[in-house]
């Protein structure tokens, strides 16, 4: 062990003694290498102070590490922070473990050998300490040649806003070229001016209008901490103004933020309703088992996700789309033809009867699928959520958003375009003098409840991205799609779409304010009073034949 | 817009000015006026679709008129009250298809309408009297039903509906009667009754019968309205309305 | 309505008088060890049963004669329940978990230092009383009130009937709401002084029931036969039609459904102390369809057809659930099916075929106005 004491003792005067021979040797190079030597002995000191172990001390040893920033100084820091840093005050000799394990000399870099691990103990850290060597650590990394990683340590002062990562941010602002990384080195100044008590007005002035730029929550708290600590007017004002400013603004995407959620609520309101909306205004029925369409439409994703070989999951929707509608709809069409159709003078035991047919149905699923909710995933096209300034946005809510789209403009079309639509909507206008000219009205009707069922299937592929599947999965659904169809009115999707838009937007809007449960039950009494004016919906069609 | 000498509002029973009625756009009235005097009867002809359910829907209540003053008996304005109110009022209504409570018995079909407080708790708690069983029973023997007292209205065959619901209007001794085709579907000798019966019901009430059959509004001959596209098209009595070209131009055709 | 119903009605107040008193005979008297010895859990079956069997004959009040089918009246039934279940949780007093005199447990659980007004006046047992008839009927006449004279009926009306138990049944869950929130009310102790535990309260309970159920019938069967439930009828088969001849749909509609919503609630108030829980679930609306199909089993417009389908249905649902859970809910499924398809006279309606003529199937006025020249 002695020789490697030897070599520890000229490792720790290498420096040193490089400069001096140097000196000796080739006069030429003095000046050079006395810059080199005073740098290395500012080094030194600021490794000085580790070995005191005080935490003062040690807090100036970070703030010089951060200024000065050596090669070695994020390595020491980060050290210091896991209490890997460590001193042997008696060899005056300061040092770190790296996370394998090996003791590396803090200075050079290069490993410890020779010495007793067990003469060096750890440097005590605190809180405050650690906060600091956070500053540090993100002055440190302003430096860096990449651009991204000083926008990230850009980005982290603006979290710490570290009043003593100043010198170095000022310092880069001073010759950064990359805008992004400007303006976010501008951002973290401005935190900085915003909570060190000793800015000067300017600097708080230029603050103020650097984070009424950015106007999110971060900024409004800063904002909010200059008002407070300010005494100039001045700035008291400009504060004052920029967090008004920025409150409108976060209110406003607060606003925007509830608007899409109420979209897409409206959407998957109005996959789920706008086949009731076919099937109630053609027979005039309501179809109480209308939810469990929606439940055999998720099921049949599931059904389609379990079978297909992973190669094709990412196609599942394309499979479990028409599925769902030929299950659900061919269900539909069974239930038309063997329970409804024998009720058709009797629309309130129809209401009974199917509600029975959704008893059935969804014990069967249960007893097939088990009562457990199945995990139906989203296809990687559909999953993850990204931002558009202060929205979030869900990929899979957007999809359901451009389902039901779809799904509204192709009912549209077949409405109005096929035959098929204008019959039925002939026998929802006039039943019987649909017949009298000689439309079969019982296979509209039988097509008619297919189709709407069958649409409800799709409803059901797009709650099973978004919902757990499960046998009652419909009953969740379905009151609400009545008050849409009550709402909007029969015979016009347009009423349907906008009863959809209404509610959906109606429940997430009031949802903030007065809660979830009771926004709906104020939903629901506006509905009931809304019925008494309009007994027949919004759009509903007026005229002598229906005003009875 | 009533017409020349029309009679002032007071003295009308009914008083229809400038009624206007659309539904989508369709306009199924187009500022119609008419006037009823007490104890009169009044024949109303006009093709299909030129307004006449939509005028007696009016008149009862059922539809609200987009304009138009509907008064009666000078001093009640129709388009303010609902169907209720109207019919308490003294205007009763037989609809174009026999509507009779086709559960009930004949009797209680004529009990029901027997003029009599209509409020829940009377009919609750009150007993029927005498005096309304000697009504009914009069009815009865009137629409030739009394033999039927007790049986279920819905296995009466189609002329004694329609003179149940002449007995159930007679029950609830209207001042106005409103009468849609009281004879679509009854045979010559059950139409020749029908028009005896309006005409004694009409000696102490007034009465507006809309009707198609034209032997039957003669066989009543009382001054004829024609209505077309919902307006009066022409007034007077029979001959002298089937004279008018105009009317001719709408039954015919040009 | 028939003279055969009414001599089937006699029979059937006959039978629930020997019940009212043989029950507790049986149950007090007899000897466990005796074969005619009813055990108390059977009792309180079989009360639970009337209670069903009371609200049935409420609902067929308002659907079978009026043709109002509501999907709601479990509400009515619950809030009746509700009331009860505040008298007997006030009651527990000092017997409580945290042994509060005035909070009731969960009150004390949620932290809450005073009663909240709703709950003032619940220790008291007339108050209590009147609860469970004003708050049902207050709901039945508000919501009534707007429905009727509206004009809303029809599949529209059930609609929104069962909406408002939905609503009612999403705001008793919450805790803020002050009923128990998702727990709802239990753990009483007693009734009246008398221990709820006691075979004799059960008993004394059940024959309650059954004189209840007595009234019921009583006071709708007065109620149907006066001119008013003619009327009513008369509005079932043509409204528009009593509307023209001077009647205030409105409010025959509203009187019948007011009082079926009282029976809806004392129903209930009888039910909670014989299962012992009243809780949201009660509100779900698939309990107030499941009543429906009671009175469509039993036979709608009989009144007693629609007790009979309530404690027939009911204790088939005993039966099965114990024997063969998991196709209960096919056979209620089928039930709803096979029943509207087939029985659309109930039961009952089956047994008394041939005894009147022939009603016909019922169309209003509105459904045959609209073939109507435009």
């Amino acid at each position: 062990m002695t020789s490697s004491n030897d070599c520890r003792l000229a490792a720790h005067d290498f420096a040193r003694g490089f400069a001096l021979r140097a000196l000796r040797a080739l006069g030429v190079l003095a000046l050079l290498a006395f810059a080199t030597t005073a740098r290395a002995d500012a080094v030194d000191d600021t490794l000085a102070k580790f070995l005191d172990d005080k935490f003062p001390q040690t807090e100036a040893a970070i703030g010089e590490l951060a200024a000065e920033a050596p090669p070695q100084a994020a390595a020491i820091l980060e050290a210091l922070g896991d209490n890997r840093l460590l001193i042997d005050p008696a060899d005056h000799l300061v040092a770190y473990k790296t996370v394998a394990g090996v003791l590396l000399n803090a200075k050079t870099g290069e490993p410890v050998q020779g010495l007793d691990a067990a003469a060096f103990k750890k440097v005590r850290v605190n809180n405050a300490l650690r906060s600091a060597i956070e500053g540090a650590m993100g002055s440190l990394t302003l430096a860096n040649p990449d651009p991204e990683k000083r926008l990230a340590a850009a980005e982290d002062v603006f979290r710490t806003h570290d009043a003593k990562a100043l010198p170095a941010l000022q310092a880069q602002l001073g010759k950064e070229s990359d805008p992004r990384v400007v303006a976010a080195l501008k951002l973290a100044q401005a935190s900085i001016f915003a909570t060190s008590d000793s800015a000067s007005p300017q600097d708080r002035l230029s603050a103020i209008a650097t984070l009424k730029e950015r106007g999110d929550q971060d900024a409004q708290s800063l904002i909010d901490g200059i008002a407070q600590k300010a005494t100039d007017p001045a700035v008291k004002s400009a504060a004052a103004a920029a967090l008004s400013a920025i409150h409108t603004r976060l209110a406003l995407w607060g606003v925007a933020q509830n608007l899409w959620y109420g979209i897409s609520a409206s959407s998957v309101l109005l996959l789920a309703a706008i086949g009731l909306a076919i099937t109630f205004g053609v027979m005039g029925v309501i179809n109480m088992a209308h939810g469990e369409m929606v439940m055999l439409g998720a099921y049949s994703t599931y059904v389609v996700q379990t079978l297909l070989p992973p190669s094709l999951q990412n196609w599942s929707l394309a499979f479990a789309i028409p599925l769902a509608f030929v299950v659900a709809g061919a269900v539909g069409i069974a239930i038309e033809r063997l329970v409804i159709r024998f009720l058709y003078t009797r629309p309130l035991e129809t209401l009974l009867a199917t509600w029975g047919v959704s008893l059935i149905l969804q014990q069967l699923v249960r007893s097939l699928f088990g009562a457990n909710n199945r995990l139906v995933s989203n296809p990687p096209f559909m999953s993850g959520a990204f931002e558009i300034g202060g929205l979030s946005i869900t990929t899979n809510r957007l999809w359901i958003i451009v389902l039901s789209a779809v799904v509204f403009i192709g009912l549209q079309l077949v409405l109005r375009a096929t035959p098929f639509g204008l019959q039925m909507r002939a026998v929802t206008q006039n039943r019987r003098m649909a017949a009298s000219m000689g439309i079969s009205t019982a296979r509209i009707d039988m097509l008619a409840f297919g189709l709407g069922s069958g649409v409800a299937g799709i409803a059901g592929v797009a709650l099973s991205q978004i919902d757990n599947v499960s046998p009652n999965l419909g009953q969740g659904y379905i009151i609400d799609s009545f008050m849409v169809v009550v709402f909007g009115g029969v015979g016009n999707l347009w009423g349907t779409a906008f009863g959809a838009l209404l509610i959906g937007l109606a429940n997430k809007l009031l949802e903030p304010l007065i809660g979830a449960v009771q926004g709906q039950i104020v939903l629901l009494i506006f509905i009931i009073l809304f019925i008494q004016r309009r007994p027949r919906g919004l759009f509903a069609l007026r005229g002598r034949a229906v005003e009875a | 817009m009533s017409e020349a000498g029309s009679p002032s509002l007071t003295q009308t029973l009914l008083y229809l000015d400038g009624v206007s009625v659309s539904f989508d756009g369709y306009k199924a009235l187009r500022s119609l006026s008419l006037v009823l005097l007490p104890g009169e009867m009044r024949a109303i002809i006009g093709p299909n679709g030129a307004g006449k359910t939509t005028m007696m829907d009016v008149i009862t209540g059922k539809t609200r008129p987009d304009e138009g003053e509907v008064m009666f008996d000078g001093r009640h304005d129709l388009t303010k009250l609902d169907e209720a109110e109207i019919a308490t009022l003294g205007v009763g209504r037989k609809f174009q298809k026999p509507t009779v409570f086709e559960n009930h018995t004949v009797e209680d079909n004529l009990l029901l309408a027997t003029k009599a407080p209509r409020s829940v708790r009377a009919t609750l708690f009150g007993r029927e009297d005498s005096e309304t069983l000697q009504t009914i029973n009069a009815i009865l023997a009137t629409t030739r039903l009394t033999d039927h007292r007790a049986r279920i209205a819905g296995s009466l065959s189609h002329g004694q509906k329609q003179w149940l619901e002449i007995g159930m209007l007679l029950a609830q001794d209207p001042k106005l009667l409103l009468v849609d085709e009281p004879v679509a579907g009854m045979t010559d000798s059950e139409t020749a009754a029908t028009a005896d019966l309006l005409r004694e019901i009409a000696r102490d009430h007034s009465v507006i019968v809309v009707e198609h059959d034209m032997h039957f509004v003669r066989e009543l001959g009382v001054k004829v309205t024609c209505l077309h596209e919902g307006a009066v098209l022409a007034e007077g009595t029979l001959d002298q309305v089937s004279a008018d070209p105009r009317v001719v131009e709408v039954y015919l055709g040009r | 309505m028939s003279a055969r119903l009414d001599h089937l009605g006699l029979g059937f107040v006959a039978i629930l008088i020997v019940a009212a008193i043989l029950v507790p005979l049986l149950s007090l008297v007899v000897s466990p060890d005796s074969a005619f010895y009813l055990p108390p859990y059977l009792v309180q079956l079989l009360g639970k049963y009337l209670c069903y069997a009371i609200l049935a004959v409420a609902l067929d009040l308002v659907w079978g004669y009026c043709g109002i089918l509501s999907l709601g009246h479990g509400a009515f039934f619950a809030l009746g329940g509700y009331a009860m279940g505040m008298y007997l949780m006030r009651q527990i007093g000092t017997r409580g978990v945290y042994a509060n005199p005035i909070l009731p447990d969960f009150m004390v659980f949620l932290n809450w230092k005073e009663l909240p007004v709703a709950w003032w006046g619940f220790n008291w047992f007339p108050y209590a009383m009147l609860m469970v008839v004003l708050v049902p009927g207050l709901l039945a006449l508000a919501f009534g009130w707007f429905a009727f004279r509206s004009r809303v009926t029809g599949v529209y009306l059930s609609i929104i009937t069962q909406a408002m138990t939905f609503a009612l049944f999403k705001e008793f869950f919450r805790n803020d709401f002050g009923f128990g929130g998702n727990n709802g009310l239990t753990d009483f102790k007693d009734l009246l002084g008398f221990s709820l535990q006691a075979a004799s309260t059960k008993a004394a309970l059940f024959s309650a029931s059954a004189i209840a159920l007595i009234l019921a019938y009583a006071v709708s069967r007065a109620i149907i036969g006066s001119k008013y439930g003619k009327a009513l009828m008369a509005v079932r088969d043509a409204e528009s039609r009593m509307r023209f001849i001077g009647y205030r749909v409105e409010n025959y509609k509203l009187f019948a459904f007011v009082v079926s919503a009282i029976i809806a609630g004392i129903a209930g108030a009888l039910y909670v102390p014989q299962v012992g829980i009243i809780n949201p679930s009660e509100f779900a609306p698939a309990n107030s369809i499941e009543a429906a199909i009671w009175v469509a089993v039993g036979g709608r417009g009989t009144l007693i057809g629609a007790a009979i389908g309530a404690i027939a249905v009911n204790f088939a649902k005993t039966y099965f659930t114990g024997a063969f859970p998991e196709y209960w809910l096919y056979g209620l499924g089928l039930l709803f099916v096979l029943g509207t398809l087939f029985l659309p006279k109930g039961l009952l309606g089956l047994a008394l075929r041939g005894s009147e003529p022939k009603p016909r199937e019922v169309v209003s006025v509105d459904a045959v106005e609209e073939g109507a020249e435009p």
